[in-house]
């Protein structure tokens, strides 16, 4: 069979599951893309001959049974695989080599999965373009020079390139929409504590969550479905009864109510964002839902609320890189000034820039003027959403303040890198499941994205919403397989 | 406000990370343009709104104090930069 790597996960499963494709076939082709896509520099370590072994071993004894037969999976090295180096695009654990399995990648093997690599990303998922990874940019399928978005940026690129069916991201601020918005993807930031974060390097803990970067909304709504458990392994985690994602998918959303909030019709916007999102609304109206204003007051705090509290929660966080228990260790005069120049050799300079934000901002005497501050206004936030809520289901606002820049463009200016997630992290600063589905291109032909945000643990409706307005939209993503000699 | 040098070289000191004098400079300039930013947050009165520590409306489950993982001592000191069997090693400490 032709075009394989072109399938969707739902298509490959059910190729799959009839026979009509084996893992064996369907590993290989995936492989054998990703071997001649070096240029996208996707990813940090390939597992390509043990994935062809798992695959082999998958097909002499196929259980059809499974959600993800035999499917070939890379997924962010953010996620702790057993035997398998997991360095978080950092220096500082460019050697390490974890002893234990995430759960969420531990869900994804369980399901029939195999694992055929680890995808670059921003350092410890702190940056927006994936620039600050230790192991080099990468490129966005869309374009050459373009950024595929961070931190989840070796995942969009992946999945927009199809070097991987499907993938997983992980989202603090907006990690896994904002990518997903600039490669033409679809791309699910989960409620908190609905996928566990057991074996994920940890970055903003009040924050992180994990979540599927997928071609299509419904491939999205399978992979969620696998990956979204209760685990007793992480304390935040909350024990809800979750959907039978992908089963009960619809596109019927007439009645449902969502909500338009004035205030992300921010300052300097470009024309082209707002008629994609007057587009959006038509699209959710021609689906016979309503759409009402709302208003959500605190939104323009959202940034810098975020870049006290997650730096705040990085710099206690990144406190155990210290060169003695694992990673990269630098030569020191003694145990201080080792310590000193493991970290300062070890972490790049946005990881200690916002480690630096965050000793300051608790160190005694500032802890009240900037930490506690910053969780008043975070608690202001969520109530924004909680009152909206009484008279909406969902909420629609673009994904992102413009389409992917050009590598480069922003490394120098670090207040501008941060407000691509202008829309993104009041979604994670509330707990709140967003997704973020490709919707149109701008006039240079790059994609644009639009989320939606739903209510606490009602995935399942902002996914139906996606779903119904994925049918609408019709988007193709323009990929001229630029990077293939 | 403004982060100086000395500030930078203190906040250095507390996170473990050396820093030059030209590292510093850097870091200085960059923190006040985030600093600037953050300090929107003083438009705002906050006297009277609860601190949001966590999202996650739960209160932490209690369980068995067992242990589950036994003898794993070789997989916690794989990763080490150096060590001596059971060990550690770091530089010396006590003269």
């Amino acid at each position: 069979m032709s075009d394989i790597t072109k399938q969707s996960l739902t298509e490959l499963v059910e190729n799959i599951k009839d026979k009509k494709l084996s893992s064996t076939e369907v590993t290989k082709a995936f492989i054998d893309r990703s071997e001649k896509s070096k240029e996208l520099n996707a990813y940090i370590t390939e597992d390509f001959t043990s994935a062809l072994d798992k695959a082999k071993k998958f097909d002499q004894k196929p259980n059809l049974d499974l959600k993800l037969p035999g499917i070939p999976m890379a997924v962010k090295d953010l996620f702790c695989t057993k035997d398998v180096k997991t360095t978080a695009g950092s220096k500082i654990l460019n050697n390490f080599v974890p002893t234990y399995e995430s759960t969420v990648t531990d869900n994804i093997w369980r399901e029939g999965a195999i694992l055929i690599g680890k995808l670059n990303c921003d350092e410890f998922a702190m940056g927006s373009s994936n620039e600050t990874s230790f192991f080099g940019n990468v490129q966005n399928p869309i374009d050459k020079d373009l950024v595929p978005g961070g931190s989840s940026g070796g995942s969009a690129s992946a999945v927009a390139g199809q070097l991987t069916p499907i993938t997983i991201g992980t989202d603090t601020g907006g990690s896994i929409r904002q990518p997903a918005s600039f490669t033409g993807t679809v791309g699910l930031k989960p409620t908190y504590g609905s996928c566990s974060r057991y074996g994920i390097v940890a970055f903003a803990s009040s924050l992180d969550q994990a979540g599927p970067m997928a071609q299509n909304v419904k491939d999205c709504a399978l992979l969620q479905e696998v990956i979204s458990t209760y685990d007793p392994k992480d304390s935040t985690s909350i024990d809800f009864k979750r959907n039978q994602y992908s089963k009960e998918l619809t596109n019927n959303i007439k009645g449902k109510k969502i909500g338009i909030p004035k205030e992300y019709r921010v300052d300097g916007m470009p024309k082209e964002i707002e008629d994609l999102w007057q587009k959006g609304i038509q699209y959710v109206k021609d689906c016979g839902a309503e759409t009402i204003d709302i208003s959500l007051p605190h939104t323009s705090y959202a940034l810098p609320t975020y870049y006290i509290v997650a730096p705040a929660e990085a710099s206690s966080n990144l406190a155990r890189y210290d060169g003695v228990k694992y990673g990269f260790r630098a030569k020191g005069e003694n145990l201080i000034d080792m310590y000193e120049k493991t970290r300062s050799e070890g972490f790049g300079a946005e990881v200690q820039r916002r480690i630096m934000i965050g000793t300051y901002v608790l160190s005694s005497g500032y802890y009240d003027a900037y930490y506690l501050k910053a969780q008043k206004v975070r608690k202001l936030i969520k109530n924004d959403f909680d009152e909206a809520y009484k008279k909406v289901d969902a909420i629609l606002t673009p994904s992102t303040p413009s389409s992917a820049f050009k590598i480069g463009e922003k490394t120098n200016d670090p207040v501008s890198m941060y407000l691509n997630d202008i829309f993104t992290v009041p979604v994670n600063l509330a707990g709140l499941p967003g997704i973020s589905i490709p919707a149109g291109h701008d006039s240079k032909g790059y994609p644009l994205g639009l989320q939606i945000i739903g209510k606490a643990f009602d995935e399942q409706n902002i996914l139906n919403i996606a779903f119904a307005m994925e049918e609408k939209i019709n988007f193709k993503n323009k990929i001229s397989n630029w990077w293939i000699k | 406000m403004s982060i100086d040098l000395k500030t930078i070289k203190h906040i250095s000191k507390l996170s473990r990370i050396s820093v030059d004098e030209k590292k510093a400079k850097k870091l200085a300039g960059d923190l006040n343009s985030i600093f600037d930013f953050i300090e929107k947050l003083n438009e705002l009165k906050t006297d009277n709104v609860e601190p949001l520590t966590s999202v996650a409306e739960t209160t932490l489950k209690l369980r068995p104090d067992e242990v589950k993982s036994k003898n794993i001592r070789e997989q916690i000191i794989k990763n080490s930069p150096q060590d001596n069997e059971d060990y550690f090693v770091v530089p010396k400490v006590i003269e």
